[in-house]
């Protein structure tokens, strides 16, 4: 049985009946559940429970669940460590999953803030927590590797996310032809089937959760990608997706970026960043933030910006100058600017004092091709094409900070087509050892959440053997 | 002040003592924090303890980092309106997220200068009894020194002019600035006469063993001491741990909770 939306237990028993019966034949029937994120646990678990019904009354041995953990209570379950309720504490937000209608790619998020996609399914996830993506008014900085170009990854999904919802864009780039840079933006994956049919052969080999789940527990090897079905609802177009899953070996088509909705700098001919200043000016002036209002968000993607073929790469003053005056202009408007930086070109002090204006902190790193240390670390390592590091995450307009479990994730880009992120667990740190801010460790292969809502599983099917 | 809750912060200012005079009256307070860390949750408690109804404070809040709005949601879950206090002239923003000061030669400094004037000016311009609680805030230097284009040396006259006033007027000077760009420096000036004209070092960073959802870091507070109290003499320096919320910021002694 495949769907996407599944309203009340009631109908999960038909359609199940329904499935069910046109292929009496088959021992096992792989059953899938998509999500939406409104739905509380209680009632994933209502549903599950009636669907194991459904499979125990056919007699059919297994039933396949596959059910994205719902991160915002999941995550708090995990905060807390304990059995105990965890206690909501009188702000907490009120998520709205789909976006209202005036504005496409906008979510509401606590404290009074808006979020737009980051192009990254799985970094939204991450960001579920805080509204989902990055909030607008804010200045997000990636830590380039100079040894592989894995920060493109994340600025071309950025810039197509914003383009396939027609947010206006300005890209700036040291290259000589900035422009020619659109033409390796990816398009959105299209095909429905296409995916379903990947999940599908995922979940026929990956997670199988059944009443006689101990049998499976050994090898599960659960992991994001069996999960990947949040943001899609079925019948829904493509636009409509807050967040959508970018294939890179297909162009996003040129009418999209029409001269209106980007525009393109070039910083390497410039004697300063006064030019690109005012570019930025300009454009932020149209997208300025009016109580009540909300007019259409924008996008800035700065790549390099201190890249040594710029003239302006030494002026080390010039720059963060020129940043302390871009982030006073986006705090007030509805815009959000990524800027990638490779910080091996800035010395310690520079690199620390860009950290610090940065509201949202990423870096990626590369990973060498045959380390046999790492191979035995990290599952998957083959397909690991480098790291995704979260150092700092926006907190505007509360002083909270955040700390998740897992910052480090990996980066894989799936058949070549798709980018993927996938959390690095960490295990405990040794009270006796130094600092733990890096990115080795033991690696845990079933993370909390999975444990958790396996468990609820069993108390469901344990109630029904009863 | 007595009335209050008072939690270790407090205590650790000399804020747990009579509210009259004002305990940190005349005195330069420097909070340090890092990127891991950030200690503006330490100048909110002060906005917040100073603006409290007991006293009679001023506040002059010169913001290089943040909006008026983040300060004002903020400072709204931890129960004090600032927006109220703003009318009430209790609260004096001045919102210098845009300062630059102009690039060429000597007028380099012109910005820092007619900074430091406004403030003299508002706090001239205050009525009488006021005039001898205020206290300047300062959020935060490092984007000062951004401002002035890497002028340190602009920065320090500044910030001796603003120390002067300390001891002219009796107001207090609250500074906040990061810790860890200096601390690959080879002679990080600015940083060190920082912490040598500061009556009050608060410092936030992590624990050793990084970062936890349940201790979001520890505070080493040195009070060096003070005048204002009879019997009270020397260096004292505090250590505990802190973990920040929406409407409170919890401090505890390292394996204790509250």
């Amino acid at each position: 049985m495949r769907g996407s939306l599944f309203e009340s237990p009631a109908w999960c028993r038909v359609q199940c009946q329904r499935h069910c019966s046109q292929t009496p034949h088959k021992k096992e029937v792989p059953c899938v559940f998509g999500r939406p994120p409104q739905l509380p646990i209680t009632k994933i678990i209502r549903l599950s429970a009636a669907l194991l019904a459904c499979h125990r009354r056919r007699s059919t041995p297994t039933a396949a669940l596959s059910l994205p953990p719902r991160k915002t209570k999941l995550c708090s379950v995990d905060a807390a460590m304990a059995t105990t309720k965890p206690r909501l504490s009188s702000f907490s937000r009120n998520l709205s999953a789909v976006s209202s209608s005036q504005t496409p790619g906008v979510k509401c998020g606590p404290n009074g803030t808006m979020f737009v996609s980051s192009g990254i399914a799985d970094l939204d996830r991450y960001f579920e927590i805080l509204g989902g993506g990055f909030p607008l008014g804010s200045l997000v900085m990636v830590m380039e590797d100079a040894e592989a170009p894995h920060h493109m990854l994340l600025l071309r999904n950025f810039m197509s996310q914003g383009l396939v919802h027609g947010q206006p864009l300005l890209y700036a780039s040291p290259s000589k032809d900035p422009r020619g840079f659109l033409g390796t933006l990816p398009s959105p994956a299209s095909l429905k089937h296409d995916k379903s049919r990947d999940r599908e052969s995922e979940q026929e080999k990956g997670l199988r959760i059944a009443w006689q789940y101990k049998k499976y527990m050994g090898e599960n090897q659960p992991n994001f990608d069996s999960h990947r079905v949040t943001h899609h609802y079925s019948g829904a177009d493509n636009k409509q997706d807050y967040c959508n899953e970018f294939d890179f070996r297909k162009p996003l088509e040129r009418h999209y970026f029409t001269r209106q909705r980007v525009n393109c700098v070039g910083i390497q001919h410039s004697k300063n960043l006064a030019a690109l200043q005012e570019h930025c000016a300009s454009f932020l002036a149209q997208h300025q933030r009016n109580d009540g209002s909300s007019a259409l968000a924008g996008r800035i993607a700065i790549q390099s910006l201190c890249a040594p073929q710029c003239e302006h790469s030494n002026m080390d003053w010039e720059m963060l100058s020129f940043i302390k005056s871009l982030k006073g202009m986006v705090r007030s408007s509805n815009a959000v600017v990524v800027i990638t930086f490779p910080p091996s070109l800035l010395s310690l002090s520079s690199t620390k004092r860009w950290q610090h204006m940065a509201d949202t902190l990423l870096s990626v790193a590369a990973i060498p091709d045959e380390d046999k240390e790492l191979a035995k670390l990290l599952s998957g390592y083959q397909d690991m094409v480098g790291l995704l590091n979260v150092q700092k995450v926006a907190r505007l307009n509360t002083q909270v900070p955040l700390i998740l479990e897992a910052t480090t994730f990996s980066i894989k880009l799936q058949k070549r087509r798709f980018l993927v992120l996938e959390c690095l667990n960490q295990a405990p740190v040794d009270g006796s050892s130094g600092s733990s801010y890096g990115t080795s460790g033991v690696f845990l292969q079933l993370s909390l959440t999975q444990k958790c809502y396996i468990e609820q599983l069993r108390m469901v099917s344990k109630e029904m053997d009863r | 002040m007595e009335n209050q809750n008072l939690n270790l912060l407090d205590r650790a200012l000399g804020l747990d003592g009579p509210s009259e005079p004002w305990p940190l009256s005349g005195r330069v307070v420097l909070i340090e924090d890092c990127v891991e860390t950030s200690g503006s949750f330490v100048l909110h408690q002060l906005v917040k303890r100073s603006l409290s109804p007991t006293s009679s404070n001023v506040i002059i809040f010169v913001a290089f980092a943040n909006p008026f709005s983040h300060y004002d949601r903020i400072l709204r879950k931890l129960g004090c309106n600032l927006v109220t206090q703003r009318d009430n002239k209790r609260f004096i923003f001045f919102d210098m997220l845009m300062l630059r000061c102009p690039d060429e030669g000597k007028s380099s400094e012109g910005g820092l200068v007619l900074l430091y004037e406004k403030i003299l000016k508002t706090i001239c311009g205050l009525p009488g009894d006021k005039k001898d609680y205020v206290t300047i805030m300062i959020d935060d230097i490092s984007l000062v020194e951004v401002a002035a284009n890497g002028g340190s040396d602009y920065v320090l006259d500044f910030l001796h002019y603003c120390h002067a006033l300390t001891s002219e007027f009796d107001c207090s000077l609250i500074t906040l600035n990061h810790e860890d760009i200096y601390s690959s420096m080879e002679r990080p000036t600015l940083i060190l006469q920082m912490e040598y004209l500061a009556d009050i070092l608060i410092k936030a960073e992590p624990l050793s063993t990084g970062l936890a959802t349940d201790v979001h870091g520890q505070l080493t507070v040195l009070n060096k001491g003070t005048s204002h109290r009879l019997g009270r003499s020397g260096n004292k320096i505090h250590n505990f741990h802190y973990k920040v919320k929406e409407n409170t910021v919890e401090y505890f002694y390292p394996g204790s909770r509250v």
